[in-house]
């Protein structure tokens, strides 16, 4: 089992509807936000690029959020999602301050840190996450890796691809379509 | 052009539009941690060289401040947590690959054990010092413990103080989320550093010329092994991948140049540098000037790295 998260930049179209999924359905704090919209543009006129993405956390095999966690509180659960003990985290920051994708933010009301769960409580009744579900136009894909029938599994076994900062060494679960 | 924005609208507090987690209360305890860990490593050497006498100062008088020091530090430290009243989660666990989890293991040894070694000689400097006034007559058999034991404590600083002073820039370099901490010099810069503000420190406390020149020259060899390894670190940034080129440019041109510069290799440490070796050869120089701009260079040096840190940030 190995979740993935599989998003089409070249179907989204930036409406931001992914994040406020996320907001309602995480009861994620006021001004804040788990997952976010970036616009990435390059080049010069006339051959510039537009590259619209959905970011959050990445979910990385090699964490380094796990890694610098000094109270075991970060951790993987089967099928690859990171999440955070709230009875284990002390709000010391050292995950935040790894994470290349900045996808950490230490809760306002806690003091423990919070992220993206890939939904977690929804995946394990068989849902997909929020803002995949909402998506309208349908450019985020979410599914396990191993499962060669599955959806993400073809996605990406076609079509041209990248993961976000890839020299980081993080071994990223969310994909882009390209 | 290559340009980068939230269309989302974020702006998360200490995220966005970077990092500011980690204040001033962790550039202190970094600065509190290097300061103890060289004060409690000249402290454990003199002993087991029996040059206790010689270099009182060194050896008494400047360790007294050390469990505060750690105190403060520690105090510092856990009021910067999110959530505080849960640190005692850290003793729950060993983490290898957390830097963290070392360092608030070693501070869970280092800080009784500095009370212990300053027990072993409290009484001698302050003769009318009496447990019985604070009706606490036990702590005569801790003394008798600590002095019994006080060449296998010496011993075990040596190692627990060395750990203690590159943890504080480990903790930093570990992360290769941020480029400019991500240089692995840090570690032995922030222990040289550390070893030299607890040199400076010393030279405050000093009783005798004799010792005062002796840790003068230390800190000078110490000053000098620390400009050498700064020279390394920008170099290692300039030698390094497009981040750490970019990250670098936040010291050398960018908004804290003229704190590195300025504060840090000039005031930090060049000026000391060139006071101290007038001091020697028999200028007359207040030596406090020099162990001064240390102390601050040091603490200055902490903030900095801690602040220009969080900026830089991996490029995608």
């Amino acid at each position: 089992m190995r979740y993935v998260m599989v998003i089409d930049t070249l179907k989204c179209v930036g409406c931001s509807d992914c994040v406020v999924a996320c907001q309602t359905e995480n009861d994620v704090p006021h001004g804040y936000c788990r997952d976010w919209v970036t616009e990435s543009v390059t080049g010069t006129y006339p051959e510039v690029e537009i590259e619209l993405r959905s970011e959050r956390c990445n979910q990385c095999d090699n964490s380094p959020c796990v890694r610098t966690c000094p109270t075991a509180a970060s951790h993987i659960i089967e099928g690859g999602i990171v999440l955070v003990d709230r009875d284990l985290c002390i709000g010391c920051g050292a995950c935040v301050e790894s994470c290349p994708y900045d996808a950490r933010y230490r809760h306002p009301d806690w003091g423990t840190i919070d992220k993206c769960t890939f939904c977690v409580h929804r995946v394990q009744k068989g849902q997909n996450p929020a803002c995949v579900s909402v998506c309208p136009t349908n450019c985020m894909y979410f599914g396990d890796l191993d499962d060669s029938n599955s959806e993400v599994a073809k996605l990406l076994a076609v079509r041209k691809h990248k993961v976000l900062a890839e020299a980081a060494g993080t071994s990223p679960n969310v994909y882009y379509l390209i | 052009m290559n340009e980068e924005v939230f269309i989302s609208g974020r702006n998360i507090p200490h995220i966005d539009p970077h990092l500011t987690l980690w204040e001033f209360p962790i550039s202190l305890y970094l600065f509190l941690g290097g300061l103890a860990a060289g004060i409690l490593l000249f402290s454990a050497i003199l002993h087991l060289i029996n040059k206790e006498d010689e270099f009182k100062g060194a050896s008494k008088w400047a360790p007294m401040i050390v469990p505060f020091a750690l105190a403060i530090g520690l105090l510092a430290l856990i009021y910067d947590l999110g959530n505080p009243l849960y640190s005692w989660r850290l003793y729950t666990t060993i983490r290898i690959e957390s830097p963290m989890s070392w360092g608030a293991w070693v501070l869970l040894i280092v800080t009784p054990m500095s009370m212990l070694w300053v027990m072993t000689y409290v009484r001698e400097l302050f003769p009318k010092l009496k447990y019985e006034t604070f009706k606490m007559p036990f702590l005569y058999k801790i003394e008798a413990f600590a002095i019994k034991y006080k060449k296998y404590m010496a011993l075990a600083f040596l190692p627990l103080t060395v750990i203690l002073g590159i943890y504080t820039g480990i903790l930093l370099s570990a992360f290769n989320a941020r480029p400019l901490w991500n240089n692995a010099i840090l570690g032995p810069l922030f222990f040289v550093s550390g070893l030299s503000t607890a040199a400076a420190t010393v030279i405050l406390f000093a009783k005798s010329a004799h010792e005062r020149h002796w840790f003068s020259k230390i800190d000078i060899l110490l000053i000098v092994i620390e400009i050498g390894l700064i020279i390394h670190l920008i170099m290692g940034y300039y030698a390094g991948n497009e981040m750490q080129i970019e990250a670098v440019k936040i010291l050398v041109g960018g908004d804290f140049t003229t704190m590195f510069f300025g504060f840090l290799v000039v005031l930090g440490l060049l000026v000391p540098l060139i006071l101290e070796i007038f001091e020697l050869a028999g200028f007359k120089v207040p030596v406090i000037i020099p162990a001064i701009l240390i102390l601050i260079g040091g603490l200055v040096f902490r903030v900095l790295m801690v602040e220009a840190g969080q900026i830089t940030r991996v490029l995608y």
